[in-house]
């Protein structure tokens, strides 16, 4: 057993408070204390990207954070990134070019995805394919992934000539 | 049979044939949940009073347990109760996996937690239930056992030799199975042949490491006497039954549930102990259990494959005409058979492949299967595939190359005859219908061989090192009861449909195969709308409940939509009849006057409107007074599909790598691939393109980095994915994938299976790609994984 904490933070922009156990990750403070299951624990140790969420406007592996750190954070997850329609043509590009197969990867994945299309609006495929490089996807070739994220820089491109 | 007619096969546009769903890259139904977060995979499954399992790990890979005390951790906080194998023996039955069309086979019996001997390192020995996982993994570090570690048998080579190590004494020794293929007369081949070329090829230990790792839910009903099974697997009848009997239930006490499945590859087709401890918990509990393994446990207990070593020779004329093939093969499956396909299959499946794309007379091929003290092996994506396709195509780029031939021309020299099928292969494969040549010219259609020898030649003057390799293939899908039924198995080689039509004229199709990411319900609801006669939006579809679904053999060897899809086809069209009974009956006409087009009676010369099907429903289902008393009205159909005339439906195809071999690092970069298959009747290319892609990106990952390492005691060394490196995007090349279309003349729909081709062949591909690149260095490759440290070796260069 370990020592528990009590933090406040803003999750999917609701306020939540809980006591935490001090080993208690965010990928299973998401999954069991909040009940928001879209993003998945792959690995426990930082290396599939399945538990990618955002804190503080920043993609961190949810595997890695303790819970306990994040009193006053602002955390993403997917279902907050859904709701507010952030990525909605991206994730529309996932189904529209079967990105996402078993679909365990795909939360990860989205929320990797949705930081290029914030930060590197220019990106190459080679840098896509640079920038989803901690994202673990069993199923695809990962190339209808990459196309997904192409073609949606492109047509955000377009749309704002 | 094959006369159904799709906008392509009678020349005209889809808008033509508003129907036609066969051929379209439709996108699936179930993508949008998985982009927003909204699955539900076992783990996500939430029920009142669940409990939660860690297990005690064996750390010796051969060791008697001597005493279990679990005292200091049932006083743990949180923990419940702890269960030892002696405990779980009380409720449930130990199994062994042999099958019998496999002659001479043997296995022991293997129970959920063992009794007196751990057998591997990772094996589960002593299970703790708490109130959470954390509190359970707290539990098992509180535990304490007294071990006698006892000699291992790791290395397979001397697993049959006089001092070998005997995991069975009661098996008198650790041979599992053996079996020779034979045919014509190998010696005298070889003893005429022009020239005969061999090498030793190592295919290394790997494992499937699906993202969503083995999950199961169990829980037991007393009141009710029922098992309710939510399960992360890839046929839930055949666990519906093995939970039933080895709990000494009624199958039908037995319900198992599969909601979203994070990726499958075989991984999840097979019975494991600690699932089995799971069951047997919460049957003795009364009350729901659930276990998620985390990533070791994954890598120390999912089914490792593909660990043989292959001595090979092949014999060839001055015209490069292939004389025969003879092969050796030896490979290790751990400490027990798998249940209930065995363990043994994959080697067998080695004999049945190996030569397999070509016209060839003489063939000798044996394998060897014995036990080792490692995790245990099974079926895994392409099982055997990639194996039989690295020998005989590494054999035959080395034939041309002591010819001095073309790797293309050796192949078309010797790839058997478009026109020769029905065709039976030299161990006794047989052949509907296959096309390598055809296969062949599209592949050379693709990929531009001649600016690659010209950018070749180029960069070899500047010290940079590329390669060209080509692999043909051939893969077994849609299995018949030969595969496993006769064996012994209850493995259902069938599978079913029900399709019904509800009030509002919508449908709903609930099929026994089932989805773990390779698009099953997508295919299904095409089928079905295309069957009906209605926009795929209307199509609803249901897999992956025992207690709802037609009893089928779920989604394993690329049978769903070979099977599932045909059944569903089946049931659709059926349906559909049913339909227009009714229609003609309402409308005053004769049903054969009538069509259904895009949810809508029509009449079938005119394509006049005559009624939706939401007024047919509304009327059969809630004004069935006004229909004549006689009329049949059950909208609803099931049909069930086997396969009948071949035991197996074989696809076939041809893939080309193009890489650079760094020769200073020994690190192989891949910088183009190419894959043309023919996997029957394409149901829908965007599905089948993925899918083939990332069946050659697992294919490249075990030829290049994946590896189950093993230290001298027996101990798993990469047991993280820091340590086990699997393929990323970064390192993946662009892959382009083309299609013949030969379909099977076993079914309407005329499928066979695609989700196996792409592993099948990339290793292959791959490995002949480096060699060609370090071929003017006199350098090459054959143990895979093809690792820097090996490439270098080859080099001459550490
Ligand atoms: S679960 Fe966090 S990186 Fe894998
Ligand atoms: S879709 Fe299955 S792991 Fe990516």
């Amino acid at each position: 057993m370990s020592t528990r904490h009590d933090i406040t933070l803003t999750v999917n922009g609701e306020r939540v408070t809980r006591l935490v156990e001090a080993r208690r990750h965010l990928i299973d403070f998401l999954r069991l204390d909040l009940g928001l299951t879209g993003s998945h624990a792959g690995c426990e140790h930082g290396v599939c990207g399945a538990c990618t969420v955002r804190v503080d406007g920043e993609i961190v592996r949810g595997c890695l954070v303790l819970a306990a750190s994040l009193d006053g954070a602002e955390v993403t997850t997917i279902e907050g990134l859904s709701d507010s329609g952030e990525v909605a043509d991206l994730q529309d590009a996932f189904v529209a070019r079967n990105a996402a197969q078993c679909g365990f990867c795909t939360p990860g994945m989205v929320m990797a995805a949705a930081d290029i299309l914030r930060h590197h609006p220019d990106a190459t495929r080679a840098e896509i394919r640079e920038h989803l490089s901690g994202n673990y996807c069993r199923c695809t070739g990962y190339q209808a992934i990459v196309d997904a994220v192409e073609s949606t820089l492109t047509a955000r491109k377009e749309g704002v000539r | 049979m094959n006369d159904m007619p799709t906008p392509a096969s009678i020349g005209l546009s889809r808008e033509d044939l508003p129907n036609s769903y066969i051929g379209r890259s439709v996108p699936r139904p179930n993508v949008p949940k998985l982009v927003q977060g909204r699955a539900t995979y076992t783990d996500d499954v939430a029920v009142p009073r669940l409990v939660h399992a860690a297990f005690l790990r064996s750390p010796h890979a051969h060791a008697r347990i001597v005493a279990i005390d679990t005292a200091a951790a049932a006083k743990v906080p949180g923990v419940v109760r702890v269960f030892t194998g002696a405990d779980l023996a009380k409720v449930c039955d130990p199994w062994v996996a042999t099958l019998e069309h496999l002659k001479g086979m043997k296995s022991a019996p293997q129970y959920p937690l063992p009794l007196e001997r751990a057998t591997w390192q990772g094996e589960p020995v002593v299970a703790v239930v708490a109130d959470s996982r954390a509190a359970a993994e707290d539990g098992v570090a509180a535990l304490a056992v007294e071990w006698e570690p006892l000699a291992a048998q790791l290395d397979m080579e001397t697993a049959l030799d006089p001092g070998a190590v005997v995991i069975h004494p009661a098996l008198g020794d650790n041979l599992v199975f053996t079996r020779t293929a034979e045919k014509g007369d190998v010696a005298a081949a070889f003893a005429s042949a022009h020239k005969v070329v061999e090498a030793t090829f190592v295919t290394g230990r790997h494992t499937g490491v699906t993202l969503e790792a083995r999950s199961i839910l169990a829980d037991y009903n007393r009141a009710e006497g029922t098992l309710t099974v939510h399960h992360s697997t890839q046929a839930p009848h055949m666990m519906q039954g093995v939970f039933a009997k080895q709990l000494r239930m009624e199958e039908g006490a037995v319900r198992v549930i599969c909601k979203d499945v994070g990726g499958s590859f075989g991984i999840k087709v097979h019975v494991y102990p600690d699932e089995v401890a799971v069951a047997a918990m919460a049957r003795i509990m009364g009350r729901p259990v659930k276990f998620v393994a985390d990533r070791f446990e994954s890598f120390v207990s999912d089914i490792h494959a593909r660990d043989h070593r292959i001595k090979g020779r092949i014999a060839v004329d001055a015209e490069g005409k292939i004389l025969g093939f003879d092969i050796d093969d030896r490979t290790g499956i751990g400490p027990y058979s798998v249940y209930p396909r065995t363990s043994a299959i994959e080697g067998n499946q080695v004999v049945n492949l190996c030569g397999g794309p070509y016209d060839f007379a003489n063939y000798r091929c044996t394998t060897t299967v014995v036990f080792q003290n490692k995790t245990p092996t099974c079926q895994y994506r392409a099982v055997g595939h990639p194996i039989a396709t690295a020998v005989t195509e590494g054999l035959v780029d080395l034939a041309a190359e002591a010819l001095g031939m073309d790797p293309i021309e050796i192949r078309r020299r010797n790839l058997i005859r478009d026109d020769a099928y029905p065709y039976t292969s030299p161990p006794g494969m047989r052949f509907e219908g296959l096309s390598h040549h055809a296969a062949l010219a599209k592949l050379l259609e693709m990929v531009p061989v001649e600016r690659i020898r010209a950018d070749q030649a180029e960069q070899r003057r500047r010290g940079v090192h590329r390669g060209l390799g080509f692999a043909s293939f051939i893969e077994l899908t849609n299995p018949s009861p030969f595969m496993y039924g006769i064996g012994g198995a209850r493995i259902s080689a069938q599978d079913g449909a029900t399709v019904r039509m509800d009030p509002d004229g919508s449908v709903v199709v609930l099929s026994g195969v089932t989805e773990q990411g390779q698009g099953t319900d997508g295919i299904l609801r095409q089928i079905v709308a295309h069957g009906v006669g209605v926009p795929v939006e209307r199509v609803k579809v249901i897999t992956g409940d025992t207690q709802t679904t037609p009893y089928g053999g779920g989604t394993w060897a690329c049978r769903g939509a070979g099977i599932g899809g045909e059944a569903a086809l089946q049931s659709a069209i059926a349906l559909k009849q049913q339909i227009l009974q009714v229609a003609g009956t309402m409308l005053q006409a004769a049903p054969g006057s009538l069509d259904i087009v895009m949810g809508e009676v029509v009449e079938r010369e005119t394509g006049r409107a005559r009624m939706p099907l939401g007024e047919l429903g509304r009327i059969v289902y809630f004004r069935g007074d006004t229909l004549p008393k006689d009329l049949a009205r059950e909208l609803v159909q099931t049909r069930h599909f086997i396969t009948k005339e071949y035991p197996f439906a074989f696809t076939n195809g041809i893939q080309a790598s193009w890489v650079e071999v760094d020769v200073e690092t020994g690190i192989v970069k891949l910088l183009e691939h190419w894959c043309v298959e023919d996997c029957g009747r394409v149901i829908n290319p965007l599905l089948v393109d993925e899918q083939v892609r990332g069946g050659i990106v697992q294919g490249l990952g075990g030829a290049l980095y994946e590896h189950c390492v093993y230290d001298e005691q027996g101990n798993l060394l990469t047991t993280t994915m820091a340590d086990y490196l699997v393929p990323m995007s970064a390192e993946m090349p662009e892959m382009h994938v083309g299609h013949v279309e030969t379909p099977t003349n076993e079914s309407l729909l005329g499928a066979k299976g695609a989700g196996e081709a792409g592993t099948a062949g990339a290793p292959a591909a791959l490995m002949n790609a480096i060699n060609d690149a370090l071929r003017p260095l006199g350098a090459r490759v054959t143990e895979q994984p093809f690792t820097p440290a090996r490439i270098l070796a080859a080099l001459g260069r550490i």
